[in-house]
């Protein structure tokens, strides 16, 4: 029974890890661009939900806020920040994610305080408890599996179907070659910063429901434990981000039932290095050769 | 190489003269207290906030790698020299020197360790593997609770960072790093920055020259660890998080990715500005997060680029003229 209850916490835990992966996950595939900052977008969202809920504002209306916001900022981001550095090596536009990260970071502490504050979940949902044959399930777990499995869902049949997935994947495969080929690569790469803040933005009130205490220092941790999450899973595919999320939140939640919570963050970079070592390209990831 | 003619002897006369009147002139000011205790610790900060630009300059300028896990190899140089200081088996003065070696070998060990897993990537991976290698190591330290004392902190480390030790471990830095620059090593691993698969078939070992200059970048960055546990007296595993890297790879990058003379003026910039400007203080981390930025996406190579401060250069500016058959 607590192997079960203690599977559905991991399935919970890896749903957000997962969300926030394939934010990563998305944005690396199209331009090799390692976005550090987004983690700090879901920091920026969970905020925005945070004080909206906090002046009663209906629950959809919340949600609504938050995923707007967190969409709007990450295309702010991409304008100002990385479409000058488009054609910039590769480290400079790495700092430059870096630096993005921290600004955030300090900004929000600046305006919000640096200690944390307590998320009113109850305003949101109220708290139930389940029973299926004797396993106790919350109800924000059921929420965040299904919520993460239709936002995968979505996701595959927006980049599957559509004309602008169509042009993600050709962009994804060769920058010039799509921009030759009539595709608006500037276009294509804000739609897919704009998806991925909407997914950290979903992901934002995940994480609340789970850890009630918003400060602006929980993306940081949280997005790195993403990408890693999106590298073991294979960077650039949907369901790589998904069995990645996975990965990490059941090795996590099993570390923690093991007694060795303080231990968390190291077994997650430690799976990082094995997987970088063995199989660099990430268990759903194709082998891709380089060019000399 | 420029030419000059101005004799060697002479030029080394010069850099001597100017090293030890700093000295003196640095011994005079932290021992008087004219400053008081608060600035001479600013000083000795700003010593090892050089050793560790300086060291991860090496890895970020030349080898042109991102590591973002210098403050891992920090904290293991921090607390393998405070462990043995603490245990005092030797006297005091070969104390510290045997306590900063083996920080600086133990460092270096680590860095080994991780270069060579590292090598097998490039790019970001390579930043994100040191990154979580860091991390490691500061949940290790974290939770070794028996040797480190864990969170609660490593106390009575002996203050054995003066502002003559502080000093000349900068000068042998600066110096060790700058003559391997410009030995045929320095050229080795400048030509892994530039084409990495052209220095590979001009018969340059490219894996050996990774390893070895993550290996000194560790060496000096665990002395300067060393340093910074002297100073402080005390240390908690939260002194070597990831924004500890962050702010030393802030100083690299603003200073110039690839100048030493740069990572030593933004160290002082960098470090010595929030003191002297407290009001500012609150807005310090956004003033500099704004810099980095803007500067990466002006100047990507950094507010000084490549740029290195020449004495005999200096010397020929103020008179003694170079002859014309030497242009």
């Amino acid at each position: 029974m607590l192997f079960f209850s203690q599977l559905i916490n991991g399935l919970q835990l890896g749903s957000i890890y997962a969300l926030i992966a394939l934010g990563y996950s998305m944005v690396y595939g199209i331009i090799r661009l390692l976005n550090f900052a987004h983690g700090d977008i879901l920091m920026v969202g969970a905020y925005v939900a945070l004080f909206s809920l906090t002046a009663s504002f209906d629950p959809w209306l919340v949600i609504t806020l938050t995923i707007i916001t967190s969409t709007l900022l990450a295309i702010i981001i991409e304008k100002v920040t990385y479409t000058p550095l488009r054609n910039a090596p590769r480290l400079s536009v790495l700092i430059t994610a870096i630096g993005v990260s921290i600004l955030l970071q300090n900004l929000s502490q600046f305006f919000f305080g640096a200690s944390g504050r307590p998320f009113p979940v109850h305003l949101l949902l109220e708290p139930t408890v389940f029973n299926f044959f004797g396993i106790n399930i919350n109800n924000n777990s059921i929420i965040t599996i299904i919520v993460t499995i239709v936002s995968m869902i979505v996701l595959t049949f927006i980049v599957k179907r559509t004309r602008l997935g169509k042009a993600m994947r050709a962009v994804s495969q060769d920058l010039d070659a799509a921009r030759l080929m009539g595709v608006n690569v500037n276009n294509v790469v804000t739609f897919t910063f704009a998806v991925g803040a909407s997914l950290a933005g979903i992901g934002s009130i995940l994480y609340a429901l789970r850890f009630p205490l918003i400060s602006p220092n929980i993306g940081g941790i949280l997005g790195l434990k993403a990408f890693v999450a999106a590298i073991v899973g294979g960077i650039g595919s949907i369901p790589g981000a998904m069995i990645g999320g996975y990965t990490i939140g059941i090795l996590e939640v099993l570390v923690i039932t093991f007694g060795l919570s303080g231990w968390t963050d190291g077994v997650v970079f430690l799976l990082l290095i094995i997987v970088l070592m063995f199989k660099p390209t990430g268990i759903m990831g194709k082998n891709i050769a380089e060019k000399v | 190489m420029r030419e000059t003619n101005i004799p060697l002897y002479i030029r080394y006369i010069v850099t001597a003269i100017l090293l030890t009147s700093f000295l003196f002139i640095g011994f005079f000011i932290t021992n008087s207290n004219i400053l008081g205790r608060a600035h001479n610790t600013l000083i000795i900060q700003i010593g090892f906030y050089i050793i560790l630009s300086v060291s991860l300059n090496m890895v970020a300028g030349y080898l042109g790698q991102l590591p973002l896990g210098h403050a891992g190899f920090m904290a293991v140089g921090a607390y393998s020299a405070s462990l043995f200081w603490r245990l005092g088996i030797l006297p005091s003065f070969s104390n510290i020197i045997v306590g900063l070696i083996i920080s600086g070998i133990t460092a270096a060990i680590f860095g080994i360790i991780i270069g060579v897993p590292a090598l097998r990537l490039k790019g970001d991976y390579l930043s994100i593997i040191t990154l979580g290698f860091g991390e490691i190591i500061r949940v290790v330290i974290n939770n070794l609770d028996n040797i480190t004392y864990g969170a609660r902190g490593l106390l009575n480390i002996p203050r054995y960072s003066t502002f003559t030790l502080v000093y000349i471990c900068v000068i042998i830095t600066i110096m060790v790093i700058h003559l391997i620059m410009k030995s045929k090593h320095g050229r080795a691993i400048i030509a892994i920055r530039d084409n990495e698969i052209a220095a590979r078939s001009c018969g340059v070992n490219v894996i050996y020259y990774k390893v070895f200059t993550f290996a000194v970048s560790a060496f000096f960055a665990g002395i300067a660890g060393a340093l910074m546990a002297g100073n402080q007296g005390i240390l908690v595993p939260n002194n070597f998080d990831f924004m500890t890297s962050v702010n030393i790879l802030m100083i690299v990058v603003l200073g110039g990715m690839g100048s030493m003379f740069g990572s030593v003026i933004s160290s002082i910039v960098l470090i010595s500005l929030p003191v002297f400007l407290q009001p500012l203080n609150e807005y310090r981390m956004i003033i500099y997060s704004l810099l980095l930025i803007v500067v990466m996406i002006f100047k990507p190579t950094g507010l000084m680029g490549s740029y290195e401060f020449s004495l005999t250069y200096f010397l020929e500016k103020i008179g003694i003229k170079r002859r014309e058959e030497n242009v």
